[in-house]
């Protein structure tokens, strides 16, 4: 009985997202006083596998090959669940990225593990009961459940757990895992990254507008203000759909669930869809010229005003707030 | 081309979301169920690849009677026929196993899901489908072009998007982008009452994982306002009260 930890890279790095995910994964080993191993698949040098260990992985199983340098959903799989089976590891933990999405119902199927995706708290292990928490009905409510399976996959919120730097350097070990030529089906043809912008999954601020914005002309004070906070930008359903911005800054029910540390909404009214995708934000700045928009009721923090004339003087204060720190 | 959509009827977005029996119930009283709205792209994206005799679209759910008036509006949308298996939804592997039991008896080039269904938002069916069946499968798509032995599809990334070429079958799970969802019209409303909707039974498998019981976030204190002409005192508050910059 251990505990597996898949740590997905991006371009040879590992994200805070798989940070929080090993110090959660390392939080579910001590709960069963048992060890923490990671996997790490691609291209990834070998001091930065072993710094998985300050977040208390004891050990890295290092997989890499030609074929394997950019995720391939079916043979990452195969390999995460081969690992499991040899490391005796019953939990596998991952980050619910938009790949660790693709992996936990294979790696559920394989190991015949009920599986815990949008998991948003640790565990509770009690009289033989394995329950977790998990965001529900977009957001706007969780659900407990219970995983009765012996094995169990677990796919973690970004955001929702905080890293925590406790141990050393974890020991690497080049892992040679066997894969069926019919992983290999689907190729990628290409991968595109803009590197200048924040990715909306996993900032830790984002900076949001809506219809009030009254056109994408009007998104340059936006991105503005994202640029200095280092945030991502995003956007309501309406502003998507009428092609304002693109349908990957879509925040809501039907778009993009975030949880950052701050969401500051701009000329947004609140719909209860758009606040399903962003309750779980830690706190919540609203800015709205109508005192009685439904965002307000939600919001820690508000300004009631034009954001033609806020959004400048809020650049203006963060700009000297910048200077001052 | 023989597509498969597989559909989920859903709480309508506008739901406000509420529990009874001590929080362990979806309170479903006044709710409107509706198709799931990823799985109506799903599904709209099926029809336009298959129009003009190009192939048939089946739909298919895993739910109890009460689904069917969701099942009719996909086939008012346009799918061809409908498969319902008689069961209520227990999690994402009952419904993926049910469904890949159907599909290794009436195989499909293709297998449709939404990327997530907004009452549990799993995203799971497609993957378990995937591995059920030894097909390729992909989370979520934003794309998705047919060609004839393989399909290009644009998958989300953190930050950026992955294209890929995936050969015949496999399963996506449909997103914003892929397609316009389609609204019924008269005569698709017309010809949904007469086209084929079966109902087959369930086979039996044993599951593993049980919803215990049901939160709400937890409510946020009064708001604090701040004059529009302070930026600089909100500034301030989210540095040293809230420490979020």
């Amino acid at each position: 009985m251990s505990v597996l930890i898949y740590a997905e890279n991006a371009g040879g790095k590992f994200k805070k997202s798989i940070f929080e995910a090993v110090t959660y994964a390392r939080a579910i080993a001590d709960q069963n006083n048992t060890s923490l191993t990671a996997i790490s698949i691609g291209d990834v040098d070998a001091t930065e596998l072993a710094a998985l260990g300050k977040y208390g992985a004891e050990k890295v199983l290092h997989v890499s090959g030609d074929k394997l340098k950019n995720f391939v959903n079916q043979a990452y799989a195969s390999i995460i669940a081969e690992a499991a089976k040899k490391q005796g590891a019953d939990i596998v933990v991952l980050s619910n990225t938009f790949s660790g999405r693709g992996l936990a119902p294979r790696l559920g199927v394989k190991l015949e593990a009920g599986v815990a995706d949008g998991a948003v708290a640790l565990p509770e292990q009690s009289a033989g009961k394995f329950t977790i928490k998990k965001t529900a009905f977009s957001g706007k409510a969780f659900a407990v459940v219970e995983l009765t399976s012996a094995n169990k996959v677990i796919a973690l919120v970004p955001n929702s757990y905080k890293v925590v730097e406790t141990g050393g350097t974890a020991q690497v070990e080049d892992f040679a895992a066997e894969t069926k030529e019919s992983d290999f089906k689907a190729i990628i043809k290409e991968i595109v990254r803009s590197t200048d912008k924040v990715s909306l999954p996993d900032a830790e601020i984002v900076v949001s507008a809506g219809r009030g914005l009254k056109g994408p002309e009007n998104w340059g004070m936006i991105e503005e203000l994202a640029e200095l906070l280092g945030a991502a930008t995003a956007c309501s359903k309406p502003v998507s759909d009428a092609g304002w911005r693109p349908h990957s800054e879509h925040v809501g029910q039907t778009g993009i669930a975030v949880s950052p540390n701050l969401y500051i909404a701009i000329g947004i009214s609140g719909a209860i869809q758009h606040l399903a995708g962003i309750s779980s934000s830690k706190v919540i700045v609203v800015i709205n010229k109508d005192p009685e928009a439904a965002f307000f009721k939600v919001a820690d923090y508000g300004i009631v005003g034009d954001a033609f004339e806020v959004v400048p003087q809020l650049i203006a204060a963060v700009k000297e707030y910048k200077a001052s720190a | 081309m023989k597509i498969l959509v597989c559909v989920s009827n859903v709480p309508d977005t506008t739901t406000k979301i509420t529990f009874t029996d001590n929080n362990t119930q979806f309170n479903t009283n006044g709710v409107q169920f509706i198709l799931n709205p990823y799985d109506e792209i799903a599904l709209s994206r099926a029809i336009e690849l298959t129009d003009n005799g190009k192939g048939s679209v089946t739909v298919i759910n895993v739910g109890e009677v009460n689904t069917e008036a969701t099942i009719r509006k996909a086939l008012a949308i346009g799918a061809t026929d409908a498969v319902r298996i008689n069961a209520k939804p227990h999690d994402a592997w009952f419904v993926a196993y049910q469904i890949a039991q159907y599909v290794k008896a009436n195989p499909f080039d293709l297998i449709l899901t939404g990327r997530e269904s907004i009452d549990y938002n799993g995203s799971k069916v497609a993957g378990m489908l995937g591995e059920l069946l030894d097909m390729p499968s992909v989370s979520i798509i934003k794309r998705l072009d047919a060609g004839d032995s393989t399909a290009t599809v644009e998958r989300e990334i953190e930050g950026g998007k992955e294209i890929l070429t995936i050969p015949y079958p496999f399963t996506a799970g449909a997103a914003e982008g892929v397609a316009e969802p389609k609204i019924p019209n008269m005569r698709g409303i017309m010809s949904a009452r007469t086209r084929p909707l079966v109902a087959i039974e369930p086979v039996e498998v044993k599951t593993f994982s049980e919803i215990i019981s049901y939160e709400t976030p937890a409510s946020r204190g009064q708001v604090k306002l701040v004059a529009a002409d302070d930026a600089a005192k909100l500034v301030e508050l989210l540095h040293t009260e809230a420490r979020v910059i």
